[in-house]
């Protein structure tokens, strides 16, 4: 990849969405999981994706802001996702981790753009607790680079309940034109996970085979 | 801002002294009455209010005695606009308050509305900062969502989301929409309609700021009220029967739109041993303000000598 991302102000944060591979089309959309960043060459379980590649640093991970005080939520990085989906138009969705519970989000909250959400294994995958948990709360040292220690610690333990989860999947639905917009290709089924694949209108197969589907879609 | 600006109301003081302290990164405007050596007691404000919302309450508090410390969550009032919010950051940054006011030492603490729900679960997860507790108005519990058909609550929340993201998209351009301090008390007024126009006009003069073009409410224009996520609201009351502190809440029976909508008989069976719950007719969710003579003497009664 020879040029830089292209940067994408969400209120006060810059995200960087990077063009792993440019072309005509409908582009796939990454999400990465929970403190890792957008790689800089497609990987090879892609390969099953022949369009155009973009991928999402969230807020507080590869080239996107640092920011202080942390403050992560799934909700917010939604947000960021949402970001990257009005500069890309209409995209297909691939999600590592934490970022297979951001491309579900997606997938319900913007059901006519995103054309099919995959759902991988990848860090973050399983996030926190289903119910009030005893958590407590401390200060951590500041960043001096990413991932932000905020972002590890906060969205490694964000509640998501089940039904929680279930309900992006009926919002996907509901809006989308295809029969089974999301599909679960992870191997790793924490609760919210396994509530979603439960749900009419989730496919289940492999990382190509889901890919392929989408790519005809 | 011009002092001159600030409206009077009656009973209303401004702070004694103001100070900032940093929350890792984001920096709290602090506020305290009283005699700076007498004994610390913390108030903690709602959502979209900010630590000047107590100036009426917070003196009468001071002239007993105590040294009241209340300050602007991050994006409100005076406090940095920061790049994230959420109720766990507001959390972690009300630990820089409490390590500044009472190192090492339990301290009384008064919560209003989101104020009194951060601090029940603070008090959960870190009890040996709380001497005692006293809840305004503050116990969640009822979903904002109503129970309706599965359809139905499904494009509320679709249209709920849709609008939230919406709003995102407009966040890095936000201002504030300027007026006259009558125009932002009146807008202020729809969502407090049983305050005075006395104290909402006073309100505008210390928690807005006076741009070239008027008036603009403090508060970062990026935050948004109501929103959705995992946490139901009903979870905060199982936190309560485990409380050690002393418990106090008093709860107004009026619904108001900035209120949790919960009904005061409902956590009367989740409140900690030997906690308390007065439950004030015909007063809605700013019980410190609409009544606060009486809700000072609850709470001095509740607090005990300072000492």
């Amino acid at each position: 990849m020879s040029a830089g991302p292209t940067v994408l102000r969400h209120n006060r944060v810059d995200l960087a969405l990077h063009q792993l591979r440019p072309g005509d089309g409908r582009p796939l959309l990454l999400l990465h999981g929970l403190g890792e960043r957008s790689p800089a060459d497609v990987p090879s379980w892609l390969d099953g994706w022949t369009g155009p590649i973009a991928a999402l640093d969230f807020t507080g991970h590869g080239d996107s802001t640092i920011p202080s005080g942390g403050g992560y939520t799934a909700e917010l990085l939604l947000a960021d996702a949402d970001a990257a989906l009005a500069a890309l138009g209409q995209a297909t969705v691939f999600g590592r981790g934490l970022g297979a519970y951001i491309a579900l989000q997606l997938a319900g909250a913007r059901p006519a753009d995103v054309v099919g959400a995959v759902l991988g294994d990848g860090p973050g995958l399983a996030g926190g607790a289903t119910f009030p948990t005893s958590q407590s709360f401390f200060m951590l040292p500041q960043a001096d680079g990413p991932p932000d220690p905020y972002a590890l610690a906060e969205l490694s333990r964000d509640l998501r309940p089940p039904d929680y989860a279930a309900a992006f999947v009926r919002l996907a639905l509901a809006g989308s034109h295809l029969e089974e917009p999301i599909t679960v290709v992870a191997v790793f089924r924490p609760p919210w996970l396994e509530a979603v694949a439960a749900e009419p209108g989730v496919a289940q197969s492999s990382i190509g085979e889901a890919l392929t589907q989408y790519s005809r879609a | 801002m011009n002092v001159d600006r600030v409206a009077n109301f009656p009973g209303a003081r401004a702070p004694d002294r103001a100070w900032r302290i940093d929350a890792d990164g984001v920096g709290l405007a602090a506020y305290e009455w009283g005699d700076p050596a007498a004994p610390p007691v913390l108030c903690v404000h709602g959502g979209f209010d900010f630590a000047r919302t107590f100036d009426v309450f917070a003196p009468k508090l001071a002239d007993a005695g105590w040294r009241v410390v209340s300050w602007d969550q991050r994006g409100h009032g005076d406090s940095d606009r920061a790049e994230l919010y959420s109720w766990d950051a507001d959390l972690r940054d009300s630990l820089a308050v409490f390590d500044e006011v009472s190192p090492h030492r339990p301290l009384p603490v008064i919560g209003h509305s989101k104020g009194g729900g951060m601090m029940i679960q603070l008090a959960d997860a870190q009890p040996y900062r709380f001497s005692h507790i006293v809840n305004l108005d503050g116990i969640p519990y009822q979903s904002r969502i109503p129970d309706v058909a599965e359809h139905t609550r499904t494009k509320m929340i679709a249209s709920e989301i849709a609008g939230w993201l919406e709003h995102r998209r407009g966040t890095a351009t936000a201002e504030r929409k300027p007026g006259t301090v009558d125009e932002l008390a009146e807008r202020r007024g729809r969502m407090n309609p049983r305050l005075s126009k006395d104290w909402l006009r006073y309100l505008v003069t210390v928690g807005a700021r006076e741009d070239s073009d008027g008036w603009r409410w403090k508060i970062d224009p990026t935050m948004r009220f109501g929103g959705f996520g995992p946490w139901r609201p009903e979870w905060a009351v199982l936190r309560l029967p485990g409380l050690a502190a002393p418990f106090l809440a008093v709860l107004g029976r009026a619904p108001e739109a900035m209120g949790w909508g919960t009904e005061p008989e409902r956590v009367l069976p989740f409140l900690p041993p030997g906690g308390r719950c007065e439950i004030l007719d015909d007063v809605g969710h700013f019980v410190h303000i609409e009544q606060s003579d009486l809700v000072a003497a609850l709470v001095l009664e509740h607090l005990g000598s300072p000492r």
